[in-house]
């Protein structure tokens, strides 16, 4: 009777937009992997097989979360963090390596990502952390237990060797940021870390386009007290000074094969067979979609394995070469959609372990969604992340499937908390 | 604190700008490849990219002297990418490219099954004249187009076995690497398969814009994205041509087979299997009639009897039975065994000499009493525990000379022979055996089965006194990143040993009563021994093996000549023409060489 209530009470547009993108990666991971001596979409030997039971195995999961009692989560965060934790020390140990990174555990035919999991256990250690009543932000010690709660399985991740993943914790600052830690400083330095990214990627032209349109909104937003003016305006050309060094540095401080190297790691040298080559690859598939795209199945540059792991990491390349401009435009709508609806949900919640757990599975699909398109239109360096929902695999789909709906039964659930 | 947390909540709107902003940012990205910047773009109406492979030279094939065996010419394959091809006018495009409509439907069909929008070949290896008639044409039919490939060309009709073919792939080939797509070349015999990776380079790709004239309009994005194909890289073997053809031209019309081999260093100088074929013939788009009519005819020339024919070695095994009864210490060079002539038991003597003969006497007269009593004397001596321990002695020792297993180096398809194990007699003659029962063993008959290429070797390790280097076919790669080295085998028998047996070898030629004396080449000391392969099946075998010059050996050679009697009468002579042709460079006695070639008459 209550279950049935609980599951009733779920917030019908998350779960929508949940399945239309489960069901987009679907039909994408067919599109790219397409095989047309196995042309059912159920053929459980082709990939689209696959992601097909498992799209069926997160929902029965995520269904039995609903079942659960909705303080278990809260309750179980530590527990569930140490498993994680757990999970990180064993595939150091007994891992399987998967381009070039030991971050896979095998159990027979069925492989599983621990650093996905940890991603969900950091999401609830940190909720419960947080959200306790009595944590006081003020204190040296609460900053560094949540900060230390990230860290731990950021710094396990990247022991494995997968930088990528690991780079997805440093998200978990907006959550802190969210709930009221150091902003300025973790701005300042979140800025930096970008800045500096960025500067070395585009032109630094660019960059100042870029400052000087943020310069803008934030003056639009703000008090415009002369203070604020000053204070913003002096935020703006400490920014550019900023990238102006960064820039120097890199072309008259670094010897050419050192800058070549860098330039190799982020994508932005014709390394024709290296990373370079799948970023290209990937422009020329997005960008020869055009305006509406060259139709359902019609592409030709993912079926002719031009981009590789195009069902993976690169599974963008198929929506933006086959469905163009408008489908992407779309797709990126749904995943706004996405994440501006669960902030909107974690705002009107009682318990401030469901909100703050909200905020950090926000982040987290905001990372990827960000990382990953990113990647694969070359704004940001290539980082093999998945896209949520989208991407081919089994643990990384289970994962985010499960941070949806235990936040679904979170909110559902919100009217019993006093 | 509570209001703090009210205060804070003001945050989501920060986090949702920030949401926002960089999903704007995002589009405006995607805006500007998919929308506003033209080097993207292709508007699929007018225009589609064509990807080109751009196959690679394949590596040459080069003698040791640097004479070319294997290149490439161009030949021209019709691609087609069966999404595009629509609106063609069959009758006439059939008339052009002089097919019928039956082949064209074939064709068509077994493209499309492999994919309709990735380019399969439609024709392939049409001649350059036929290329130059059907391109000024094709402008008619969209989806068709040319794509270069080279084929193989050996400008000398020799060595069609070591060099082997190549051929399109097949699906598990296809499987098993990536590398390859439906209808690329792969090595499928001799050296084109075994060094297959590393003279097939690596692809490269061309895009192309073709428009809706199914023409070639520009490179994409002025080539930016293209790769350049990569050549394989060049081999030197070490095959000598002139001596390969040589070879080839003594053993026409006859069954057989001559391995000649560079005894310091186990290169591979010649390698006769006759009847032999043209290489030039499985060339081109006729490759797969050519050879199912070389595989269905009755002499088999795509088999290299050179490395899978496997012999009874006769008397030329003597040397390492005598060689191990002298490593066993149960006699020495000078130990005299009686011979009785035809009248000794249990095996005859084929030859008249005097008795009792010492090691040198009994190779030169290829004395079969007297390898037996050392054979004898060796499996009864008290030296051994047992027969059995004695027989293993031997075992360990003869498999030692490479016998009895495959080749491990760049030669495939090498096959073990037999060298009879203990454990093989005890279950025939369930466990009760003894020297008398395996006597057969000591004149080189029994169950031993060696191939010429193993012969050849076994003189090359004679010559060398002691060792031999695995044989194998390459001499170098024309890169200097590549190289290849083979094992080393050192045979565990005293110098002084194979000192006295190459003696007794030199005077097969040099004795008076020498079974090759025949064969004597002027100024050039020649070791070697005759034998006779006994045959079930018809006349026996006449095999030979020998190495020279005696104190350097420059060449360590072997030759088998099916159904052609005693090895003294054509397979000695033929190693003697070889030997001089090598070391000499010409030919000195016309007569031996007209009468070796007067046995292809017979025929
Ligand atoms: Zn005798």
């Amino acid at each position: 009777m209550r279950s049935r209530t609980t599951i009733g009470r779920i917030d019908i547009w998350l779960f929508v937009i949940y399945l239309a993108l489960m069901t987009i990666g679907l039909l994408s991971i067919y599109a790219a992997a397409f095989n047309a001596d196995h042309p059912h979409i159920y053929d459980f030997s082709q990939n689209y097989g696959k992601q097909l039971v498992f799209i069926g195995g997160s929902l029965l999961v995520g269904f039995a979360i609903l079942l659960i009692d909705a303080k278990f989560f809260n309750a179980f965060a530590y527990v569930i963090y140490g498993l994680s934790i757990l999970s990180l020390l064993l595939v150091l140990v007994v891992g399987s390596k998967i381009s070039g990174s030991t971050s896979w555990i095998q159990f027979g035919s069925f492989s599983f990502q621990p650093s996905e999991f940890a991603k969900f256990g950091t999401a609830l250690a940190l909720a419960h952390y947080l959200g306790k009543l009595d944590t006081d932000f003020t204190k040296l010690k609460t900053k560094l237990i949540a900060y230390g709660i990230v860290l731990f399985p950021m710094m396990l991740v990247l022991a494995q060797g997968d930088a990528g993943s690991a780079a997805v914790f440093i998200i978990f600052l907006f959550v802190i940021y969210r709930e009221g830690m150091g902003g300025k400083i973790l701005i300042i330095g979140f800025v930096a870390a970008t800045l500096f990214i960025i500067s070395l990627c585009v032109s630094k032209w660019y960059i100042m386009i870029g400052l000087a349109v943020i310069y803008a909104i934030f003056l639009l937003m703000i008090d415009r007290t002369k203070k604020n003016i000053w204070l913003l305006t002096g935020i703006l050309i400490a920014a550019c000074a900023f990238v102006f060094s960064v820039d120097f540095a890199f072309h008259h401080v670094l010897k050419p094969h050192q800058q070549t190297r860098i330039n190799i790691i982020l994508g932005k040298e014709h390394d024709i067979r290296g990373v370079g080559y799948n970023l290209n690859q990937s422009m020329i598939a997005i960008g020869s979609g055009g305006f509406s795209g060259k139709g359902y199945l019609k592409g030709t540059m993912t079926k002719y394995n031009f981009v590789p792991e195009q069902h993976t990491d690169f599974i963008f390349c198929t929506v933006g070469e086959e469905s163009g401009f408008i489908g992407c435009f779309f797709l990126i709508a749904l995943y706004l959609a996405l994440m501006l609806r669960i902030i909107y949900l974690a705002e009107r919640q009682r318990s401030a372990f469901s909100r703050i757990y909200g905020y950090g599975i926000a982040c987290i699909f905001f990372f990827h969604f960000a990382i990953n398109i990113g990647m694969t239109i070359g704004l940001v360096p290539v980082i093999g992340i998945p896209l949520p929902f989208l991407s081919y695999g089994g643990s990384s789909l289970l994962m985010f499937s499960m941070m949806i709906f235990v936040f679904l039964k979170q909110d559902a659930n919100r009217m019993n908390i006093l | 604190m509570i209001k703090n947390k009210i205060n804070y909540s003001q945050r989501k709107y920060v986090i949702g700008s920030i949401f926002i902003l960089v999903a704007i940012i995002l589009i405006i990205k995607l805006f500007i490849i998919q929308i506003v910047d033209d080097s993207y773009k292709q508007s699929s109406e007018s225009n589609t990219l064509r990807y080109i492979t751009q196959y690679p030279q394949r590596g040459k094939i080069y003698d040791r002297n640097g004479k070319l065996l294997v290149y490439n010419d161009a030949v021209y394959d019709l691609m087609i990418i069966p999404s595009q091809a629509k609106n063609i006018d069959t009758a006439s495009f059939c008339k052009l490219l002089n097919i019928n409509n039956e082949t064209y439907n074939t064709s068509f069909n077994k493209a499309k099954k492999y994919s309709s929008i990735t380019p399969s070949i439609f024709i392939s290896q049409i001649t350059k004249e036929e290329y130059g008639r059907i391109a000024e044409m094709l402008y008619r039919y969209p989806g068709f187009y040319f794509q270069t490939r080279s084929i193989r060309q050996y400008p000398l009709p020799i060595a069609a076995h070591t060099l082997g073919s190549i051929g399109e792939v097949t699906k598990p080939e296809m499987e098993h690497d990536a590398y390859y797509k439906l209808g690329d070349y792969i090595g499928k015999s001799g050296i084109e398969k075994y060094y297959e990776k590393q003279l097939r380079g690596k692809k490269g790709i061309k895009i192309t814009v073709v428009d809706v004239h199914n023409r070639e309009k520009e490179r994409y994005m002025g080539g930016a994205f293209d790769t350049l194909p990569e050549s394989g890289d060049d081999i030197i073997l070490g095959l000598d041509a002139d001596l390969q053809a040589y070879g080839e031209y003594l053993m026409a019309g006859k069954t057989g087979s001559i391995v000649a081999i560079e005894p310091t260093t186990g290169q591979i100088l010649a390698m006769v299997s006759s009847p032999t074929y043209d290489p030039n013939e499985l060339v081109g788009r006729q490759r797969g009639q050519r050879y199912n009519d070389l595989l269905n005819n009755p002499d088999k020339p795509l088999i290299n009897r050179a490395i899978s024919g496997t012999y009874p070695p006769g008397s030329t095994f003597k040397m390492i039975n005598g060689l191990v009864s002298l490593q066993s210490g149960v006699m020495n060079a000078n130990t005299p065994y009686p011979c009785n002539g035809k009248n000794s038991a249990p095996i005859k003597c084929t030859h008249s000499h005097g008795s009792p003969v010492r090691l040198y006497d009994a190779i030169e007269n290829s004395c079969n009493p007297y390898f037996w009593q050392a054979f004898q004397a060796m499996m009864n001596s008290s030296r051994f525990k047992s027969q059995k321990d004695a027989f293993q002695f031997w075992y360990d020792h003869v498999t030692s000379f490479g016998l009895g297993r495959a080749c491990e180096s760049d030669i495939p398809f090498t096959v073990s022979g037999n060298i009879p194990k203990k454990e093989f007699y005890d279950k025939v003659y369930r466990g009760v055996w003894n020297a008398m029962t395996i006597r057969s063993l000591s004149i080189g008959q029994g169950e031993i089965l060696v191939t010429p290429l193993q012969l050849a070797n076994v003189a090359a390790a004679i010559g060398n006194e002691g060792y031999f280097i695995e044989p194998h076919y390459i001499k170098s790669f024309n890169n200097p990143n590549d190289s290849v080295s083979f094992e080393r085998h050192v045979i565990d028998i005293k110098k002084q040993h194979f000192k006295d047996v190459k003696k007794g070898m030199q005077s097969v030629f040099e004795g008076d009563h020498g079974t090759a004396r025949w064969s004597r080449i002027p100024d050039i000391t020649v070791g070697g021994k005759t034998g006779t392969a006994e045959n079930p099946h018809g006349q026996d075998h006449s095999i030979f093996m020998a190495f020279a010059p005696v104190e350097n050996p420059q060449i360590a050679i072997s030759v088998v000549v099916e159904n052609a009697g005693f090895g003294s009468t054509w397979a000695a002579p033929i190693a003697s023409l070889m030997i001089e042709k090598y070391i000499r460079g010409e030919i000195t006695r016309p007569n031996v060489e007209k009468r070796v070639l007067t046995l292809n008459e017979n025929e």
